[in-house]
């Protein structure tokens, strides 16, 4: 029996007679590379927010392995290996990417309430965050200041920041949206070296990335599952064609 | 000798009434874009300034000012909103503060060079003088007057808010400001005007204000703190907020004044950071 | 080569971040010129100093952690009046009468703190506003214990060390202020440059990043919240202990919005900033004493729109960014 790594249990979640989230029931063994998929407003970004706890479900569980999180604070979540990057970048923009993933690493040691040494005794906390950066192609970088930095690479930093906290549940909410051609590749290259240890679900509008990285797609539609499967069985469902697939790419 | 409770309660009444003319133009532009002013109470200065020159040097008759303050205003607000305040909207709360703050020193300034720091002298019309006998309760005319005017206020800005389209306008753009702006609202256009009339509100306040708290140029600053705890503890964008609010702090002032003078403002200070503690929206506030 | 001896190019970088500059020696070399060049300002210098380390301590939790306090006062009236009643009361030894004020102002805004950490925006800003006008308040009503507008009376400081007199001439008070200045700067300066300065910059850059890299946020904001009230309370201490006096307005809404205008002009989040702001703005103040106050405050509005729209990050901010602008050329 595969080890679930991220589950939810009859997750609800309504503003007033707005319904965002129904029912939702997700089973994400380790290892997987999950995608969710749906239209605009179908409440995909709402369901990573209600699963790393910005936003209260009002009724249904949690899991995180065998561990019931429904009412841990989101920084909780994250001590115990669940992580997100953001659809639209939610960086630091005057710290550099170093000290940017220096802080994440930081955290994730406990030693950021530490007032009394410099930055720069910490060398453990340090290399690990320059690992980081030079895994996902940032070395070069790592020095200049976020809001200087292109955009694509600002998409590597949120999955850098991510990578930080050693997640053992990462939900990617849309990596490379808004990332020009030429630079998405680095980005989708990024996503494909990540550990096979690590649990991916990724929210994803091009068919083409869903169909080469997942292997098993979540249709979400009006904040409920519509379906689910490999990819073979949702690109011949006529329903999701229906519903989604009519369109080939999403700007 | 205390006066009766129910003159207490009337007094306070009628002073809400005037914090509430005064508070509603800040309430509704802080919940429709979040643009934090501390200069209102300049504006609401500026009408009483106008009332005052119109009355003692030119003669007009008190109600003949009281729209022409308004206007005035609501005027001023919209040169300050082109010059200054439209490139901050997307500043940092501090940023919103210190400049407001510092146009607030300014006309406090020019108020006091123009006028001279003291009190100004202003003849209640004779219609509104003394008081008015209602079933042996004794009411102030003046105070009559002003709940009157509220209370006109009040079913205007309700009526529409609720049944003219740029009310619907309004209220749209207070929910959600990306959507409105994508369905087509010009939502800059929306608060200007919002904006230039809640000023004029209190230029109308001011106006108003000078027989009951007096007029001098540290007004501006006195009663913002007034403004400031009426609109926090009431809501943001919420009429009715500011409304029950401004009833609320009127009737402690009042009261804290007459039974426990050695209080002080403390009453008032202490029961808007509890309520903000319960309540960080504001009693009637979302988010 | 042993590899735990040499350090690794990244950590040079961060540390290069931290090293002292030129021109930071430079400033500290320069506030020792008032002993040659101006005898008869010390007293002037001596409350620089004091009001200077009270606008660090503001910058702590506004440049660094982004939390806008309007009340921030409170604590520095608290360490004011703490270090005055111990004077009348227990004994007039300086040193024990700074401790006493930081424990009590750190008390202060450790429970402060708790409320504090909740808020953001209007209500933060509210919040911090009505605290600090209560504070007044209770400072005003209890005359029994404050003196009330009259202020302390029967404060009796005794000499430095047992030698140096508090006199006239202000070489004690000016040698006292700028020293415990200069410490707690050091202290600061460690502080910010540690992992915890970096927590605080990170709060002020995207708070809504920190929960999702495991942060604490609100444990955070607490500990720099009670820190600065430490220091603030400190800089009230050393108010009274240099001028035998304490009075309501060490505690007033206007102490606590003359230091956000003097850290905001020389420039947030720097350390530097609230130093130079203060020193320009006093000396102005100073000089043009004799204007009447709304006069004196017409300017400060010109200032404050001026910074905003011009200089928005202080002085020290347009100086940076001269700077950088030169060595991209």
């Amino acid at each position: 029996m595969t080890e679930i790594a991220l589950s939810t249990r009859r997750l609800d979640k309504n503003f007033g007679s707005l319904v965002v989230a129904r029912n939702i029931e997700l089973n994400l063994p380790k290892g997987a590379r999950y995608a969710l998929i749906g239209p605009n407003g179908a409440g995909k970004t709402t369901l990573i927010n209600l699963i790393t706890g910005m936003i209260r479900p009002n009724a249904g569980q949690i899991f995180l392995g065998d561990e019931d999180v429904t009412v841990l604070e989101p920084q909780e979540r994250v001590r115990r290996g669940l992580a997100r990057t953001f659809q639209i970048n939610t960086l630091f923009p005057g710290l550099n990417a170093l000290e940017a993933v220096t802080l994440a690493v930081c955290e994730r040691h406990n030693i950021a309430g530490e007032f009394w040494r410099n930055i720069a005794a910490h060398r453990e906390a340090i290399d690990e965050a320059h690992e980081i950066l030079l895994k996902l192609r940032l070395g070069d970088s790592c020095y200049q200041i976020t809001r200087e930095l292109p955009y694509g690479r600002q998409r590597l930093l949120e999955i850098a920041l991510a990578l930080a906290t050693r997640p053992k549940v990462l939900l990617l909410d849309e990596p490379a949206a808004g990332v020009p051609q030429e630079e998405s590749g680095e980005v989708f290259e990024a996503v494909a070296s990540l550990s096979d240890d690590l649990t991916l679900l990724f929210i994803e509008h091009d068919m083409h990335v869903v169909f080469r990285f997942a292997s098993h797609i979540i249709v979400l539609v009006g904040g409920a599952i519509f379906t689910e499967g490999s990819p073979a069985e949702i690109a011949a469902d006529p329903g999701v064609r229906e519903v989604y697939l009519g369109k080939r790419k999403h700007g | 000798m205390l006066p009766s409770v129910f003159g207490v309660l009337f007094d306070g009444f009628a002073y809400g009434m005037l914090l509430f003319v005064l508070s509603i133009g800040l309430s509704v532009t802080l919940g429709l874009m979040n643009f934090v002013n501390l200069a209102h109470c300049a504006f609401a200065m500026l009408g009483g300034y106008l009332t005052v020159t119109l009355v003692n040097d030119f003669h007009w008759p008190f109600f003949a000012t009281l729209p022409l303050a308004f206007i005035a205003a609501a005027v001023a607000s919209i040169a300050l909103e082109r010059v200054f305040y439209r490139r901050l909207y997307r500043a940092s709360d501090l940023d919103q503060v210190l400049l407001t703050i510092g146009i607030a020193f300014v006309s406090v300034a020019i108020a006091a060079y123009l006028f001279g720091t003291a009190q100004q002298p202003i003849q209640t019309p004779p219609l509104l003088r003394g008081a008015i006998d209602f079933f042996g309760l004794n009411l102030g005319r003046y105070r009559l007057f002003l709940i009157g005017i509220a209370l006109i206020v009040t079913i205007l800005l309700v009526l529409g808010i609720e049944y003219t389209r740029f009310g619907a306008q309004v209220r749209a753009a207070v929910d959600n400001q990306r959507m409105a702006g994508g369905l087509g609202i010009n939502v800059e256009r929306t608060f200007a005007i919002t904006f230039a009339l809640g000023s004029g509100l209190a230029g109308l306040g001011g106006a108003l204000a000078i027989e009951i708290v007096g007029l001098d140029p540290n007004f501006s600053f006195i009663y913002l703190v007034y403004v400031l705890i009426i609109v926090s503890v009431g809501g943001l964008g919420s009429i009715a907020g500011s409304f029950a609010a401004a009833i609320l702090i009127g009737v402690s002032d009042i009261a804290g004044k007459y039974y426990f003078p050695e209080l002080g403002a403390f009453l008032i200070y202490l029961v808007m950071v509890l309520i903000l503690m319960w309540r960080p929206a504001g009693l009637f506030g979302r988010r | 080569m042993a590899a735990a001896d040499t350090i690794s190019a990244p950590q040079h970088y961060l540390q290069s971040l931290g090293r002292w500059s030129a021109a930071e020696i430079a400033f500290w070399l320069a506030t020792l010129l008032p002993f040659f060049l101006f005898p008869n300002y010390l007293s002037l210098a001596s409350q620089i100093a004091i009001t200077a380390l009270f606008a660090l301590s503001l910058d702590l939790i506004l440049g660094y952690a982004g939390v806008v306090s309007l009340g921030h006062a409170a604590f520095f009236g608290i360490g004011a009046y703490s270090a005055g009643l111990f004077s009348k009361f227990v004994w007039g030894e300086p040193f024990s009468g700074l401790l006493v004020a930081a424990l009590l102002a750190g008390i202060a805004g450790y429970a402060t703190s708790f409320i504090i950490c909740r808020f953001r925006h209007l209500t933060l800003i509210m919040l911090t506003l009505g605290l600090g006008l209560l504070a007044f308040e209770v400072a005003n009503s209890a005359h029994w214990l404050t003196g009330g507008s009259d202020g302390l009376q029967g404060i009796r400081i005794w000499p430095l060390f047992g030698v140096f007199k508090f006199d006239l001439y202000g070489y004690t008070a000016y040698s006292y202020s700028l020293a415990v200045l200069f410490l707690i700067f050091l202290g600061m300066r460690r502080l910010v440059n540690s992992p915890f300065g970096l927590a605080l910059r990170g709060i002020r850059e995207n708070l809504v990043r920190m929960p999702a890299i495991g942060a604490a946020s609100r444990a955070h904001i607490r500990k720099a919240y009670t820190i600065a009230a430490i220091v603030a309370g400190i800089a009230g201490a050393l108010l009274t202990q240099t001028t035998e006096s304490a009075a309501l307005e060490s505690i007033s809404f206007q102490r606590s919005a003359d230091v956000l205008v003097m850290l905001v002009l020389g420039g947030a989040g720097r350390l530097y900033g609230g130093l130079i702001g203060t020193i320009i703005f006093m000396i102005a103040r100073d000089q043009f004493s004799g204007i009447a106050p709304q006069y004196w405050y017409f300017w400060i509005g010109i200032l404050l729109i001026a910074v905003v729209m011009l200089l928005p990050n202080g002085i020290l901010g347009g100086l940076s960014k001269i700077l950088a602008q030169r060595r991209r050329k």
